[in-house]
């Protein structure tokens, strides 16, 4: 079978084949459970695709569900091209929201040329400065960004609570006593951009921002500071870059495009904000991200798969008898992410040789002790 | 005396390098062999094989007249043979007595650690060799003689009966190598038998009963203190020049433009490494600093950068003052630097040639025009000097980890090179590449020098300092201990005083 | 001020008794997923996959004692799916030298996709009584004692349970060969491995019983605290611990502590809304988070972790 494989570059088997066959030995892991449960996997299966694809409808669920994961799943590759385990896209998420939430409904009688990007700046600025305290102190101190991320997760969720449940902050007066922020204004609205659907101008957004990113990374001297300090950090120190500060400008950036993901929800979908709970959507972005291999293009795929999964769970667990709960795709996640991360387990099952798969590498700077 | 330790022809190569080359030795109980050699003649490779860290491609090891095999550490230690090595095996956190213990644990039942068994060995045991430590007290808070002392009881510990001290003496203070000796002397009392690698002359002189010289994986000679001096066993270790013949005219310096004033220079354990140090480098000739590695030069070099901060002193480039300035700054200024360490501070193997390339320069003109890097500028400009440097390569895209070392080395010269800096500070500038490049690269050296270039080169072989060099400074324990002409230097004297012995 | 000084005046006895029982009997599940932490953590795995392995164990423990209707069997259900799941964790992370960080967050997605999709199967639509809570358990005379006696003897098994496993966490890691074993394996691998130790075998074994500890802490939720099952019940908690055996400076005290400095902070912030005191709760809420990311970042003492803590090790 190695010889099957031998005539394959090495791309093509990194970034299309592992992550395929991931996906693939993804389902297979999860089907073993709903076996497990008694209920029929083909048939779960089946309701999951009918309930992403099967019409237009559904299908524009599925774009509408994917929109947040493009986003997300960018900052945390973009994190990962700098060295840096982002593992706080939930907190950064929710921070985002807030503020730009704030200035949507602060803002009256403006075109929506002007509210919606005033909305998208307020989040971006907000979340670049809360992901760049983890930057900050990881340049400064050394305080390892994935323990300083998960923290100020929960300290996003209380600064949220506290806003929106505390009457004169963000709390509605008119609200008839419903925890929430009063709604955005109409012209900070996404429009719909498929008459009959949820389907809003935010894709359209999230498609942008995957060349933007690719650019930024690729094609900028910001990504390529950012690229060379992650996987070098002592040659471009040495070649004069300064670690500390791209190490701040890469949280930030990583943390504006989690906070880009929490307002265009907000301004996309729910048009107020209630109080903020662990979504889980921290760790799906990581899954997204590492599915993509941390590359832009990548993220495409990675985040529609993620957002037909979430869509077409739903109507899966509706359908099923016995029920098959919605978790299901969390197995599905969980067990895509570990083949990707251990790409050995897919090489020994393909018979591929050991030059041709290439090691997830993450956080691998130098002196990267998760908590030191 | 019966032999401790005998090896018949032992090979080890490393792809083309052949590390030992067919050695032999022999050690006796009752005797301290002292194995002396550069960097890179062999010494460790060959103890690492007697230790079972590597396994030999062929030869023979008999210990105490019967052969053996070592696989591993363990069989090693089984058999009684202890290592200290260079960089210890210490936990710092933990304390002497449980780092010496450690594996081989005295325990009260059911696995508790009997901490008064485990002190009353560690004292026994350091009583009966003279070997003081404070038994209760963690290794982080000892200096590094203390440390040491710990590897060597660790070892003792363990039933060695032949110790294998790796360059022991190479972090110690001269009262401490004083202590390290008295207690190798009552090793050899009881009976033991130690292997003292290193490459300083005197504490050869001085300790060794037997003595054994390798360069270039080989024995050169076996001898014994009595029967050679300093200037003999400096001339057995260096050796003949090599073929190491680099045409140069002679040089034509013009005005100073690298300048350091009594810089002092501390390392990461914050200990001085540099002990006020003088230099001037003029524009059109060669300054080579010659030393053992570990001298200070790695500290003097990153304090020239700006990667490490100077604690007294200064540092001038073309006549300015950049102590208190950035690497970034520096470069700008037309400073140059082939780090020593081309995988960690000179090369990123993951990205391309061409990225290498303009890796201090990517957000310049023309490379970059606002953040937008202009990337056909980029491929034009790597096109070119991957023809001027003659970098064997697919192309500019091809990720410089594909690269051989020589022409990964060629990228890293190229780029340093290639602005026509003013100043260059190349560091070990040829190691572990193969002649072709090295005759490179000295070539471009030369040219650049020819051209006005100001050119610190600072090498650990003597040989790439002697062919180049206009003048030479010997370092030595942090300080500049001589400085002479390049131009007819004297090999044997430049290797006794790198060695530290007398300058004559 | 005002408002400040009529709390203090009004604090009676049985207030104090009821404050610290409360503190220590919310700090059971946060110290016992610190002492998981602990024990992987001094052995060199990072494991921030506590939330995931506690909310296994919560599952397990209420499903085996739903079904034997025995709470005892249950509670050891709880400590061997932790067990089992934090093998995964060990295999990915030692043996597949998978990114600790991220074989982590598959245990803690993995856990809510098995707990979610069992419990949506079997226990959504039960209609048979609950297993019910474990019994408190009042120590003869310790138990009648004023304060104390409330505070310490009058709990139920796991919090036992966790004082005394914070005495025998300490133990082994600072006074047994395994301990030492563990803590050479976390600080320098290689010398361990030089001195004999097979570094791959005490990590495993150290990442699995830390996953048993976490374990019986999930079980603190679903058969101590609340005698059910529901979804995501651990609610982060896994990671406070994580937070609290930051705080505690891997050490299992300081583990305990910090875990009850956490919830007491919870009290306190939930006792001064009842006095009418507007100390926003989220603020106090903040404090583990706010303290650990301070503590990691050196402001107040330095956090020094194990020297090779997440590093994953390579036999050359």
């Amino acid at each position: 079978m190695s010889r099957l494989w031998a005539h394959v570059p090495a791309w093509v088997i990194n970034a299309l084949i592992i992550p395929v066959v991931s996906v693939v030995l993804g389902f297979l892991v999860a089907a073993i459970a709903v076996v497990a449960t008694g209920a029929d996997p083909t048939l779960a299966y089946l309701y999951l695709f009918q309930g992403a694809f099967t019409n237009t409808n559904a299908f524009a669920e599925t774009l509408v569900s994917s929109v947040p994961y493009m986003f997300l799943g960018l900052g945390v590759a973009l994190g990962f091209r700098a060295g840096l385990f982002n593992i706080g896209a939930e907190g950064q998420f929710y921070i985002g929201a807030l503020a730009g939430v704030f200035v949507a409904y602060s803002v009256h009688g403006l075109p929506a040329i002007v509210e919606v990007p005033l909305a998208l700046l307020a989040a971006i600025a907000a979340g670049f400065l809360y992901a760049g305290i983890a930057g900050f102190l990881k340049a400064q101190t050394g305080a390892h960004e994935v323990i300083t991320t998960i923290m100020l997760n929960y300290v996003a969720f209380l600064i949220a609570n506290y806003l929106v449940t505390t009457p004169g902050l963000m709390l509605d007066p008119h609200a008839h006593g419903l925890i929430r922020t009063p709604y955005i204004d109409a012209n900070a609205v996404l429009p719909i951009i498929f008459p009959g659907s949820r389907l809003h101008l935010g894709f359209l957004l999230a498609l942008l921002a995957i060349p933007a990113v690719w650019f930024l990374i690729n094609r900028t001297t910001v990504g390529f500071r950012l690229r060379a300090v992650g996987y070098n950090a002592g040659a471009s120190k040495a070649a004069g870059i300064s670690v500390a500060r791209t190490t701040v400008l890469a949280m930030g950036i990583s943390g504006a495009l989690a906070a880009t993901a929490g307002i265009v929800q907000m301004l996309g979908i729910q048009h107020d904000m209630t109080a903020a709970v662990a979504s889980g959507y921290g760790f799906d972005a990581i899954a997204v991200a590492l599915l993509a291999r941390s590359n832009p293009w990548g993220i495409l795929p990675a985040a529609l798969l993620f957002g037909a999964l979430h869509n077409g769970a739903s109507f899966m667990q509706l359908q099923t008898t016995p029920q098959v709960s919605s978790d299901l795709i969390s197995i599905v996640q969980a067990s895509v992410i570990a083949f990707v991360a251990a790409p050995e387990i897919i090489r020994w099952l393909l018979r591929l040789r050991r030059h041709q798969v290439a090691a997830v590498a993450i956080t691998q700077r130098e002196g990267a002790a998760p908590h030191a | 005396m019966e032999n401790a330790l005998e090896l018949r022809g032992i090979v080890k190569t490393y792809g083309e390098l052949r590390a030992n080359d067919g050695v032999d030795l022999v050690v006796k109980w009752g005797q301290v062999h002292a194995l002396l050699g550069e960097n890179g003649a062999g010494k460790s490779t060959l103890m690492n094989v007697v230790y079972g860290l590597t396994s030999a491609d062929a030869g023979e090891i008999l210990f105490d007249g019967k052969p053996v095999t070592i696989h591993a550490p363990q069989d090693a230690i089984a058999l009684g043979i202890g290592m200290v090595h260079q960089h210890f095996m210490l936990i710092p956190p933990l304390t002497v007595a449980e780092n010496i213990i450690l594996g081989h644990e005295i325990t009260k039942p059911r696995g508790w650690i009997d901490v008064e068994g485990a002190a009353k060995a560690v004292s026994e045991l350091s009583s009966r060799y003279g070997l003081d430590v404070p038994s209760r007290a963690r290794v982080q808070e000892l200096s590094v003689g203390v440390q040491q002392r710990v590897e060597i009881l660790k070892a003792l510990y363990r039933g060695a009966r032949l110790l294998i001290l790796d360059e022991p003496t190479a972090v110690l203070t001269p009262q401490e190598t004083k202590g390290l000796f008295e207690i190798v002397g009552n090793l050899i009392q009881a009976g033991n038998a130690v292997i003292f690698i290193t490459h300083k002359l005197a504490e050869v002189i001085e300790i060794a009963d037997q003595i054994t010289v390798m360069r270039r994986g080989k024995v050169v000679d076996s001898t014994t203190p009595k029967e050679s001096n300093q200037a003999d066993l400096a001339r057995m270790m260096v050796g003949r020049p090599v073929l190491l013949r680099v045409e140069k005219q002679p040089a034509k310096p013009g005005d100073v433009r690298l300048k350091v004033e009594d810089l002092v220079v501390t390392d990461d354990r914050r200990q001085v490494a540099v002990g006020g140090v003088s230099l001037e480098v003029r524009a059109g000739e060669i300054v080579g600093i010659a030393g053992v590695e570990g001298n200070g030069q790695n500290e003097l070099v990153e304090a020239i950068s700006g990667l490490r901060t100077a604690k007294e002193g200064r540092v001038f480039i073309g006549g300015r003052d950049f102590t208190r300035r950035s690497t970034r700054l520096r470069l700008r200024e037309g400073l140059s630097v082939i780090p020593a360490d081309r995988h960690k501070e000179g090369i990123i193997l993951e990205l391309p040639i061409a990225d290498n390339l303009v890796l201090e320069d990517y957000d310049r003109n023309p490379f970059a025009r606002w953040i937008v890097r202009q990337l056909k500028a980029v491929a034009e400009y790597a096109a070119r000097l991957i023809k001027q440097f003659d970098i064997r390569a697919s192309g500019p895209t091809a990720a410089a980890g594909s690269l051989s070392g020589g022409n990964q080395q060629k990228v890293v010269v190229a780029r340093e090179l290639g602005t026509e800096p003013m100043v260059l500070v190349a560091c070990q500038p040829t190691r572990g590449i193969d002649v072709g490049s090295i005759e490179f690269i000295h070539q471009q050296i030369v040219a650049q020098r020819d051209k006005g270039l100001a050119v610190l080169l600072v090498s650990s072989e003597l040989d790439e300092v002697l062919s180049l060099s206009d003048r030479i400074a010997v370092i030595y324990r942090g300080r500049i201990v001589a400085v002479v002409d390049g131009a007819g230097a004297d090999r044997d004297r430049i290797g006794l005083l790198m060695a530290g012995g007398a300058a004559a | 001020m005002h408002e400040m000084a009529l709390l203090v005046v009004s604090i009676r006895p049985s207030d104090i008794a009821v404050f610290g029982s409360q503190t220590l009997v919310t700090a059971t599940p946060l110290t016992l997923a610190a002492l998981g932490g602990v024990m992987s953590e001094r052995s060199g795995v990072v494991n921030i996959a506590l939330e995931g392995i506690m909310l296994t164990g919560a599952f397990a423990g209420y499903v085996v004692a739903l079904f034997t209707h025995s709470l005892w069997l249950g509670l050891i259900a709880a400590v061997l799916a932790g067990m089992l799941i934090a093998a995964i964790h060990a295999i990915l992370a030692i043996s597949f030298i998978v990114d600790q960080i991220v074989s982590g967050t598959v245990i803690n997605i993995l856990a809510i996709g098995v707990t979610g999709v069992f419990y949506r199967t079997y226990l959504e639509s039960q209609s048979v009584a609950g297993p019910g809570h474990l019994p408190t358990w009042h120590v003869p005379v310790l138990g009648d004692l004023p304060i104390i006696g409330q505070v310490l003897f009058q709990n139920a098994f796991v919090t036992y349970a966790m004082l005394g496993l914070v005495v025998a966490v300490y133990l082994v890691i600072f006074h047994t060969t395994w301990g030492l074993r563990t803590r050479a394996c976390g600080e320098h691998p290689q010398a361990a491995e030089t001195a004999g130790i097979n570094v791959y075998f005490v990590r495993y074994v150290n990442v699995i019983v830390s996953g048993g500890l976490a374990g019986l802490g999930g079980a603190y939720f679903s058969l101590q605290q609340l005698g059910n099952f529901l979804p995501g019940m651990t609610g982060g908690r896994g990671f406070i611990g994580l937070a609290a055996m930051i705080f505690g400076r891997w050490n299992p005290f300081g583990a305990f502590g910090a875990s009850m400095l956490f919830t007491a902070s919870d009290q306190v912030a939930s006792r001064a809304i009842a006095f009418g005191v507007h100390v926003p709760g989220q603020f106090l809420g903040m404090l583990p988070y706010l303290l650990t990311i301070v503590v990691v970042a050196g402001a107040v003492g330095r956090a020094v972790a194990p020297a090779a803590d997440g590093k994953p090790y390579r036999k050359s």
